[in-house]
């Protein structure tokens, strides 16, 4: 599982190629990107060559969709299957809990009352 | 690289003398010996139970005879359900100095002590006489495990101890990843990594049983501070987890107190088998480096994202730090900071090397951080095992 960088970090804006250099592509075909460094709202981000400004702050280590992707469909990261899609995800957007879930056992979160998402697949 | 050859035959990076209480009630006088001695090399490991457990005996005995282990001294209250007879046998059969104090018959809390504290001393005298030999990358075993880990995780240290594990792998080194719990979803890949057909059938097999064990407890390794460190989903922590592994061949799968019989990569199950019983299998990172240890690891390899700063009794842990802001606020208990990955500071090939480097150097006698920060974690607690099948640890190359 190479890890795929487009160009060199010290530039602070993004980049011309594809992706850009605050994100991290862990295989050539997953649907979802990972943030190198925390991204305030409002921070544009280049997207597969698309520029798109973040409605919402994305944290290190967390994933962005790289395209749309419908309710049902897998979540795809390290080329693998990690989840499925239960909302409307438009390129950009935060993929987390509230819009993807586990085809296996539950999720255990914090919100609320540190209840379990939902989640219960196979 | 230079060990201590023990009459097994193996050699161990480290020669301390481990103080064993057999039962919770022998706990405060084992931890009492200790106290004066915490600096030297003497370190407390135990098991709480009164009511006897075969794991729980087996794992006593594969710590108290690890390589990494001089000498040993047994702590009992006396009418605790531990076979501590059977244990020192084992440990005198392996040419180590052993004793076991009685506390009920040794005359209560501060005789024991005492006595404790002369025997340690005695014993101290004689380790000192014990010369080194050298030792070979491939006479090391060494664990893999992560803690505390966040998005980055799988991102930065866990690819790059994988790559360290290839490396040793090439040099003869047995090394173990783990914990079937944290690999679900990666079963098919794993399978297909298997040395014969039918490791890979045991493997999936040994993963399933994960699944229902986490299934019937409610929920598995998952924290709340997975989801705020950007993880989702059980299978993303485990294909991050599985990062760890590398990319060598699967050579075997392992229970715990089973000795890699060669070099090569080995999965390493510690789910328990038959019904759920006795609660959650690894209730903290600690549990699972118990078991690697059992396994002979000499080393562990501890992979964090948000971070941990535990160590471990008898093995030296290597922690591998994911995150670079983590890295940066908790520099001192870190040994590697391979969240420059993240920042471009550094490739993955060039953290992976790294860690293998220190690897070699921490067998040679370099401190870890949490060995200079005194840090010596310990738990055991109750499972249950059946024995390996022909099919887990096959003879072909």
């Amino acid at each position: 599982m190479g890890i795929e960088r487009s160009e060199p970090p010290e530039s602070q804006a993004p980049s011309t190629g594809k992706l850009d250099h605050r994100l991290m592509i862990l295989a050539a075909e997953d649907n979802v990107c990972v943030a190198c460094t925390h991204l305030p709202a409002g921070t544009s981000v280049l997207v597969e060559g698309m520029t798109v400004t973040l409605r919402q702050p994305i944290e290190l280590g967390h994933k962005l969709a790289r395209r749309a992707i419908t309710p049902g469909q897998p979540i795809v990261k390290y080329g693998a299957r990690i989840g499925s899609a239960t909302a409307p995800i438009a390129p950009g957007d935060h993929v987390h809990t509230h819009n993807m879930k586990s085809d296996y056992i539950p999720t255990y979160t914090a919100e609320g009352e540190q209840r379990y998402v939902e989640g219960r697949g196979a | 690289m230079r060990g201590y050859l023990r009459s097994d035959g193996r050699k161990g990076i480290r020669n301390v003398v481990v103080v064993a209480y057999l039962v919770e009630c022998a706990h405060h006088v084992a931890r009492e010996i200790v106290l004066p001695y915490r600096d030297r090399g003497v370190q407390l490991i135990g098991f709480p139970g009164c009511i006897p457990n075969a794991y729980a005996w087996r794992a006593m005995q594969c710590l108290c005879t690890h390589p990494n282990v001089g000498g040993v001294l047994l702590l009992s209250l006396g009418c605790e359900g531990f076979d501590r007879s059977t244990l020192r046998q084992a440990v005198e059969a392996s040419a180590r100095p052993v004793e076991v104090l009685v506390i009920q018959g040794t005359g209560g809390t501060r005789s024991t002590i005492a006595a404790g504290r002369t025997w340690i001393e005695r014993c101290l005298g004689e380790l000192s006489a014990l010369m080194s030999v050298p030792m070979r990358p491939d006479e090391l075993v060494v664990g893999t495990t992560c803690g505390a880990s966040d998005g980055t995780s799988g991102l930065t240290a866990n690819p790059a101890i994988g790559r360290a594990f290839d490396l040793l792998v090439t040099q003869g080194a047995a090394c173990v990843f783990e914990e079937t719990g944290e690999l679900v979803g990666c079963e098919h890949h794993m399978a297909g990594r298997a040395v014969t057909p039918e490791l890979g059938w045991e493997i999936k097999k040994a993963v399933a049983k994960a699944v229902r064990y986490y299934q019937t407890l409610g929920h598995g390794s998952f924290a709340v501070g997975n989801v705020e460190g950007g993880l989702t989903t059980l299978e993303e922590k485990s294909m991050g987890a599985y990062a760890k592994s590398g990319a060598s061949r699967i050579s075997g799968l392992l229970k715990p107190g089973d000795l890699p019989p060669r070099g090569g990569l080995y999965i390493l199950d510690m789910i328990p088998d038959g019904e759920v019983r006795f609660g959650f299998p690894n209730i903290n990172d600690s549990v699972e480096i118990a078991d690697l240890i059992t396994c002979g690891a000499h080393v562990i390899l501890f992979s964090t994202g948000r971070g941990s700063v535990v160590g471990s009794a008898i093995a030296p842990v290597v922690k591998v730090c994911a995150n670079p802001d983590t890295y940066r606020r908790m520099a001192d208990d870190m040994d590697v900071d391979a969240g420059r990955i993240l920042e471009g500071r550094a490739a993955l090939d060039e953290v992976g090397r790294e860690i293998h480097e220190l690897v070699l150097a921490v067998a040679d006698g370099c401190q870890t951080k949490s060995e200079v920060l005194g840090h010596q974690e310990f738990i055991l607690g109750y499972k249950t095992f059946q024995p390996i099948g022909p099919a887990c640890l096959p003879t072909v190359p």
